[in-house]
């Protein structure tokens, strides 16, 4: 595994959509606060300067008289209102200093501080700055700034002299309180906002993920635990991973298919295997059987010998008779000489086998819609019908039904035979066709294999389907060969349907 | 219907007494109208002078002024009487710095800022330009600055706030004020007091009738012998009002004949 060089690579998407879904909530926040901060930062400064450079005017407009008749308690009594003037913005420029024409204070709201009589540029540094910006062009300036005070200044001008100025300073510093009060308030509002929005955010990315981790999940189980796979449960909406899904049950079907059809190749070979060495063995063992049954045969007619040689050779012939029905059985031949199968055989079948049935107090439920002979072999398909209604009389329990239908559909002869008896189990399913793969329970252990055998040589279709209360075995015979199912060599095996 | 056509008594009160305490000047005038069964009007102005000129233009019956201005239109005013403070018919003015000051006397506050009261009150003004002119010193240029508050009780305020560093305000005011705004008067310190002089007379037009004049003089000498007028006294922080003669202002007189005489030799030594 390479190493992961990206932070966040390695996390899964639950958790990393609704992370950076919060981060860009956050990242939102902040921008949105930042610039509200900034800007009622600014509103603030606005604020303070409009009212301030407003209230300098209209003091220098109240000063003049005072100034004129060099009344300091009245002007006093003034600055004093307009300083602790209850309508001024949150922050506002105080103290209030007025001067007179040589630039001496000639009263302030706050005398010990500013005390009536000194020179405004004596009383610190940034004063002596603020003093230095004027008079060099003769112009007014409303506002300065001159190290951490702004200045507002408005000239007491009467008949065009100029007999003083009324100057409002602020402190930088005093904005400072403000601007956090703002920074406060604005983070208050930031924090609430976040309070609703990031668990809405992160409630709607997690909606997001769950369908891709779930989706993620389905795949993690490809190809190992096809069957595990529950695809009701993946989002099938009309988006892209909508179209996933879709994409992925369309997947997996046809791996489930595949898989199907593999393991239907597989059973088919072995089968098959299994018929080719029947066949090679029976050819094998026939040759010399049948020169060992003309021995005894030739030997018999011959005459003499004693008694016991006569009785060990009737006992060698019983038992080598024996042998030759037993690969008889093995080795399926269809003879094309065979008559064609009609409505009579189907009755002959049904008649041999219905006293199995009563015997077990079981009934026969029979549809047969088979009006004349059909080009099928009739000792073969009575061969197969027969074996498969023995069988399910055997299958029933007592009071059972066995129900048999045989009919002509689209070109095929379809054989039914159908019982409520024990079902097949799943691993016997695997292998029920083989010879003897039933052995131990009753019967020869040849019966499904010979009806195999024969379905196969008429290019038939062979299928069985077993669960509790029902199994059914289902053959379709092509009734000519232009309707022969058009399958592979492969797929020439019996399907095997179990629940 | 009679009332109606009764002419109202006008009286004008002058900074001598703390002009914002008008709820007190309700209750006396209230208790006037009792005595004289007529109205009563008190009348405030901004300064001494409109008082003054109100009374001698008989435009008011009688005013509570400044003993400065009555020596000076004493040939227009007729003197009706005289408050008792601390059982005599006399005050004085005091020279108050702020308390974290620590000049002691009027000539320390030389180069500094001043507060006078009142260019016709002879507490806030005369008494200590006069103080100045017999220890030698120009009242006009002693001070760097100088400015008037227009009241007594401002001066307290000029010098506790810091405007000026140092201010001149009638006694009796200044101790009236210390018991209403104790946290104000605290801020300031008296350095120094004036000899005694006649406190500020109570005056009528010239042209009263002996029958008003009688009541009204009447009215007020009657003030300490009936509770609710002792309660108004006690408010006010008098004994009573007394009959007065021209004498008890003679050393106000005297002083404005000095100031008068400095700023004549002034005059002739610029000319």
């Amino acid at each position: 595994m390479k190493p992961n060089l990206r932070p966040l690579g390695g996390l899964s998407l639950r958790y990393k959509i609704p992370l950076r879904v919060t981060a860009l909530v956050v990242l939102v926040a902040v921008a949105v606060t930042v610039a509200i901060v900034a800007r009622q930062a600014q509103q603030t400064r606005e604020d303070l300067d409009a009212y301030s450079v407003s209230l300098a005017r209209a003091l220098a407009n109240t000063m003049r008289s005072y100034l004129r008749h060099d009344d300091v308690w009245r002007a006093y009594e003034i600055v004093v209102a307009a300083a602790a003037d209850a309508g001024a913005p949150s922050v506002s420029a105080t103290p209030v200093i007025v001067t007179d024409a040589e630039g001496r204070v000639f009263v302030s709201s706050r005398p010990r501080e500013f005390p009536v009589g000194a020179r405004l540029a004596d009383l610190g540094p940034d004063f002596a700055a603020f003093a230095g910006t004027r008079g060099s062009d003769g112009a007014e300036r409303t506002v300065a700034a001159a190290g951490d005070r702004l200045f507002y200044a408005a000239p007491v001008v009467v008949d065009g002299v100029r007999i003083g100025e009324v100057v409002l300073i602020a402190s930088t510093a005093a904005l400072w309180p403000r601007y956090m009060e703002i920074v406060r308030q604005a983070t208050i509002v930031t924090v609430l906002t976040l309070l609703i929005l990031l668990p809405a955010s992160w409630f709607w990315a997690r909606r997001t993920a769950v369908p891709l981790i779930a989706l993620a999940g389905a795949m993690s189980k490809v190809p190992a635990k096809l069957d595990d796979i529950g695809t009701e449960a993946l989002p099938d909406t009309g988006d892209e991973i909508g179209h996933l899904t879709r994409a992925f049950r369309d997947m997996l079907q046809e791996l489930k298919r595949k898989r199907e059809l593999e393991e239907r190749v597989i059973a088919s070979e072995r089968l098959a295997a299994i018929g080719r060495l029947a066949a090679g063995m029976a050819h094998e063992i026939n040759n010399p059987l049948g020169g060992m049954l003309n021995a005894i045969s030739t030997y018999r007619r011959h005459g003499g010998g004693d008694d016991l040689a006569l009785r060990t050779l009737a006992l060698l012939e019983r038992g080598l008779t024996q042998i030759r029905g037993l690969v008889g059985a093995l080795l399926v031949e269809t003879r094309d000489s065979d008559r064609p199968i009609g409505p009579e055989d189907i009755g002959d079948v049904l008649l041999l086998v219905a006293p199995e049935i009563e015997r077990k107090g079981g009934h026969l439920v029979r549809h047969v819609m088979l009006d004349v002979p059909r080009p099928l072999p009739a000792r073969q398909v009575r061969q197969v019908l027969l074996n498969l209604l023995l069988n399910a009389a055997h299958a029933i329990e007592r009071g059972g039904c066995v129900r048999v239908e045989v009919a002509e559909r689209n070109d095929f002869l379809a054989i039914r035979v159908q019982n409520d008896g024990r079902h097949i189990s799943e691993d016997k399913l695997q292998y029920l066709f083989e010879p003897f793969a039933l052995a131990g329970a009753e019967g020869s252990g040849l019966g499904l294999w010979i009806v195999y055998q024969i379905v196969q040589q008429l290019r038939g279709d062979l299928t069985v389907e077993s669960r509790p209360g029902l199994t059914l075995f289902a053959v379709d015979l092509p009734l000519s060969a232009a309707t022969e199912r058009p399958r592979s060599k492969d797929e020439r095996s019996p399907a095997v349907v179990s629940d | 219907m009679i009332r109606a056509r009764v002419r109202e008594v006008r009286i004008g009160v002058t900074a001598v007494f703390p002009e914002d305490q008008v709820g007190m000047l309700h209750l006396w005038r209230n208790w006037l109208e009792d005595r004289l069964r007529r109205p009563v009007a008190f009348v405030t102005r901004s300064s001494y002078r409109e008082i003054v000129d109100m009374v001698r233009a008989g435009q008011i019956d009688f005013a509570w002024i400044c003993g400065y201005p009555y020596v000076r239109y004493q040939r227009e005013l007729r003197l009706v009487a005289a408050p008792l403070w601390q059982g005599r018919p006399l005050y004085r003015s005091y020279i108050i710095v702020a308390s974290d000051d620590a000049r002691s006397s009027l000539l320390d506050l030389e180069g500094r800022v001043f507060a006078y009261s009142d260019p016709d009150s002879n507490s806030g003004y005369l008494y200590p330009r006069h103080a100045l002119i017999s220890a030698a010193r120009d009242p006009d240029a002693f001070f760097r600055r100088s400015f008037f508050t227009w009241a007594h009780r401002q001066v307290v305020r000029a010098v506790a706030e810091g405007v000026a560093q140092g201010g001149a305000v009638d006694g009796y005011v200044y101790e009236l004020v210390a018991t209403l705004e104790p946290k104000l008067v605290a801020r300031t310190r008296v350095i120094q007091r004036s000899p005694w002089f006649g406190h500020p007379p109570v005056v009528a037009r010239h042209d009263i009738s002996a029958e008003e004049f009688r009541a009204f003089f009447q009215a007020l000498a009657m003030m300490s012998s009936d509770e609710q007028g002792r309660s108004l006294l006690r408010a006010m922080q008098l004994d009573g009002f007394v009959h007065a003669e021209q004498s008890l202002y003679s050393q106000i007189a005297e002083m404005m004949r000095a100031d008068a005489a400095f700023r004549s030799s002034r005059r002739l030594a610029k000319s």
